[in-house]
């Protein structure tokens, strides 16, 4: 859903960010007042089924006591006051830590994952800016991680990543005898660097298909003012590109932050049901902590306490970026 | 202003799916009951025993199709795998809308009673299908906890046993390991990492197989998981030695392969064996349909006790492995629920399914048909009889399982890439694990 919002508006031109003002139907009371609410109903309603119902739900279950003892017959929990969320946040005891532990883990594997998804995207998008023959082949290809299945696109990394009969040892110790010791990749400290690569693999096309969207808003003529003025490819393209690609980055980013941080398919396919803890993500962490122990009140608050976050991480975005673009 | 809106709804709508990704939110009815139309239909989860879930339903169907024949109820079958089938069993009992009758690990069983969910097998219920006494006594006392009515039965049993190469073991001029130390010198003798050749094959990546071996280990120094009132006691010195002296055929033995810590389940490491890369596995007896599969012939392998140090508290070799027999409480069906119970437990029936599935009879008198090496079938009865000890019978089974199990994972995956794990840090590892199951019982 919102990938679909973002392809479609994401070029917005920035002089659409203005306050529009409210004009015109303020003077007409009556049906043209209740029509935008009328037309936004649906939507609305929906929204409310798929996402607000599951979230309102999930909010009551971390105050209950849902273990196995009760999920037969849900609606009779026992309340449990604060106590998930105790035990939660209790980093002295076994469960706080290794929450917190997945939690750095987590921070870890998004910011990184965000810096080369984007990196990569924005370099294709800007490689791929000028006609050239083949060009769309090109496109193509760098879209081909986005449009296979996910599940399928992990699970052959899941092949290439095993220790004996794997392509990437066979590449990097037989081919080219890069190590005489084959590595483990999906176990151990190598499990974090694969878990990012394949993340990034996954998402980076996205990035690129949504810069390579905002880069076609940009005027040609004013890269061969530029150009005329003696600035170079890279001053071309923090002078020029950066700017003006600045609304469609605002939301690229925090939409890829996101995505990433609460990731769940990549360490779920790759690692299946044995997670190393370099690879413990905090979605998966909490499914472990969930479903594995039948202990759906205490997983239930770990959630609540990632959605706390995650809003304030999206408000403190919000509030920053938006004051930034009042004083610009 | 419209750009921070546009960032405000996309922001909403991904936290919105991190929430309902993760906090395993159901808000289905519990009002309704068992799939299925008509009221002479059963639905039926069978788990995987063959060598694939399209084998499972080619052995299954004949079956079925003949308890049609002789009742006139229809049974719809789904074969599930394993790696699905907790979760499976999961929504079925929070939602209410499950199968009429399904297949469990038998560890499962008391943790899967305090659901409440199942049909408990009390005096009536347990005469309709056929009454206790037709069932092996340690087999039925895995239905659920000591003292209560069961609320499943023994379907197949299985047991672990020591599966040997004879060809390799003449070779070297051994004989089958009687004792802890004499297998560990027989794996170091066959033992050649240059060649590829490893003494022993370990699911050392599978937390359900490690675990196993935990408790395994544990038993034969005389040490419990669990004390009289349910409460851990994982970090006795018996089972840290215990788990220690399994994680050291990795660490100081060196008779298995570093890459086992990947093997993330029982049937990569039996294929070693069956393609005589490893002279010797531990595994349950349904191993046999892969071996076979796999191209080795029933003659050229032997199985023995998997075996205890010298100076063992208990000779014990496995943990009453198997397969139990569980009817949803909610069913519409009961009646007919009991009879296809009574139908899958019975005698003839066991025989036919005893053979495909390479499972251990779990009636009484009745004399296992898994394979024709009378020796082989010997031996694992006589370890499925009296050197079997149930798993702790206590509801957080199935969380001892997972911690202890990825706990293990953990120190195989730290040893095979080059660290050491001390018995201290078996311990605190044990002791987290111990942390983890207090925090959410």
């Amino acid at each position: 859903m919102a990938s679909a919002t973002v392809t479609e508006e994401a070029p917005v031109s920035p002089t659409a960010s203005k306050p529009s003002g409210k004009r015109g139907l303020d003077r007409r009371p009556g049906l043209s007042r209740k029509l935008p609410y009328l037309l936004l109903a649906p939507a609305v309603l929906l929204e409310l089924l798929i996402h607000i119902v599951p979230m309102l739900v999930g909010i009551w279950m971390s105050f209950v006591k849902l273990t196995r003892a009760f999920i037969a017959n849900w609606a009779a929990a026992p309340s449990a006051g604060l106590n998930n969320y105790r035990v939660a946040v209790d980093f002295d005891g076994a469960v706080g830590q290794g929450l917190l532990k997945s939690f750095g883990v987590t921070i870890a594997f998004s910011l990184i994952t965000l810096a080369l998804a984007w990196g990569l995207g924005m370099a294709a998008a800007v490689a791929l800016q000028p006609p050239f023959r083949g060009r769309s082949v090109v496109r193509t290809l760098f879209l081909v991680p986005y449009a296979l299945p996910a599940y399928a696109g992990i699970l052959t990394w899941n092949f290439m990543l095993q220790r004996d009969t794997g392509a990437v040892n066979h590449i990097l110790v037989e081919n080219l005898g890069l190590s005489t010791d084959r590595p483990f990749w999906l176990i151990g400290g190598n499990a974090l660097v694969s878990l990012i690569t394949v993340a990034v693999w996954k998402l980076w096309p996205f990035a690129f298909l949504t810069l390579m969207a905002g880069l076609q808003s940009i005027p040609r003529d004013i890269y061969e003012a530029a150009a005329v003025d003696g600035a170079g490819t890279v001053r071309q393209w923090r002078n020029i590109t950066l700017p003006a690609l600045r609304p469609v980055n605002l939301v690229l980013v925090l939409v890829l932050f996101l995505w990433t941080f609460s990731d769940f398919n990549t360490p779920y396919v790759l690692f299946g049901t044995a997670q190393p803890p370099a690879g413990d993500l905090i979605t998966f962490h909490i499914y472990n902590a969930s479903f594995l122990t039948w202990n759906f009140g205490s997983g239930a608050a770990m959630s609540v306490l990632l959605l706390i976050f995650l809003m304030i991480v999206t408000g403190a975005y919000l509030i920053i970026t938006g004051r930034r673009s009042r004083r610009a | 202003m419209r750009l921070r809106s546009l960032v405000a709804a996309a922001a909403v709508s991904a936290l919105g799916i991190s929430l309902a990704a993760c906090g395993g939110s159901d808000s289905g009815d519990s009002s309704g009951g068992s799939s299925g139309g008509g009221d002479q239909t059963l639905t039926y989860w069978a788990s995987n025993q063959g060598t694939s879930l399209d084998n499972d339903k080619e052995v299954l169907t004949p079956v079925l199709e003949k308890f049609t024949a002789e009742t006139g109820v229809k049974v719809k079958l789904e074969v599930i795998g394993w790696n699905d089938l907790q979760t499976r069993i999961q929504t079925a009992t929070t939602s209410g809308q499950g199968p009429d009758v399904v297949n469990i690990g038998n560890t499962w069983a008391a943790s899967l009673q305090a659901t409440e969910a199942f049909l408990p097998f009390d005096g009536a219920a347990m005469d309709a299908i056929g009454g206790k006494d037709k069932f092996v006594p340690t087999a039925l006392a895995t239905g659920g906890k000591e003292g209560t009515d069961p609320t499943s039965v023994p379907l197949y049993g299985l047991a672990y046993g020591l599966y040997y190469n004879k060809a390799m073991f003449a070779a070297a001029g051994l004989q089958p390991p009687k004792t802890w130390e004499e297998m560990v010198a027989a794996a170091q003798k066959l033992t050649d990492p240059a060649k590829k050749t490893w003494g022993m094959a370990l699911a050392a990546g599978s937390y359900t197989e490690n675990v196993h071996f935990a408790f395994i280990n544990g038993a034969q120094n005389g040490a419990d998981w669990f004390d009289k009132d349910g409460k851990p006691t994982f970090t006795t010195d018996g089972n840290v030695q215990g788990v220690l002296r399994y994680l050291d055929l990795m660490q100081k033995d060196k008779v298995a392969n570093p890459s086992n810590a990947q093997y993330d389940n029982g049937t990569k490491s039996v294929n070693d064996f069956a393609t005589k890369k490893v002279a010797m596995v531990i595994n349950q007896n349904n191993a046999d349909s892969s071996i076979v599969a796999n191209g080795m012939k029933p003659g050229e392998y032997g199985v023995v006790p998997f075996p205890a140090p010298k100076d063992a508290a208990a000779p014990v070799a496995s943990h009453v492995a198997g397969i139990n027999l569980s009817i949803f409480k909610n069913t519409k069906n009961k009646d007919a629920a009991l009879k296809f119970v009574k139908y899958m437990t019975d005698a003839p029936t066991q025989t036919t399914l005893g053979k495909p599935f390479a499972s251990l009879p779990v009636l009484k008198d009745a004399k296992p048909v898994f394979t024709t090496d009378a020796a082989e079938a010997a031996t694992f009865q006589d370890i499925y009889n009296t050197k079997s000890k149930p798993l702790p019978l206590v509801p957080a089974e199935d969380q001892y399982e997972s911690t202890v199990g990825k706990a293990m994972n953990a120190m195989f995956a730290k040893i095979a890439t080059g660290g050491t794990v001390t018995a201290d840090e078996v311990k605190a590892a044990l002791k987290t694990a111990e942390d983890q199951v207090a925090a959410s019982s």
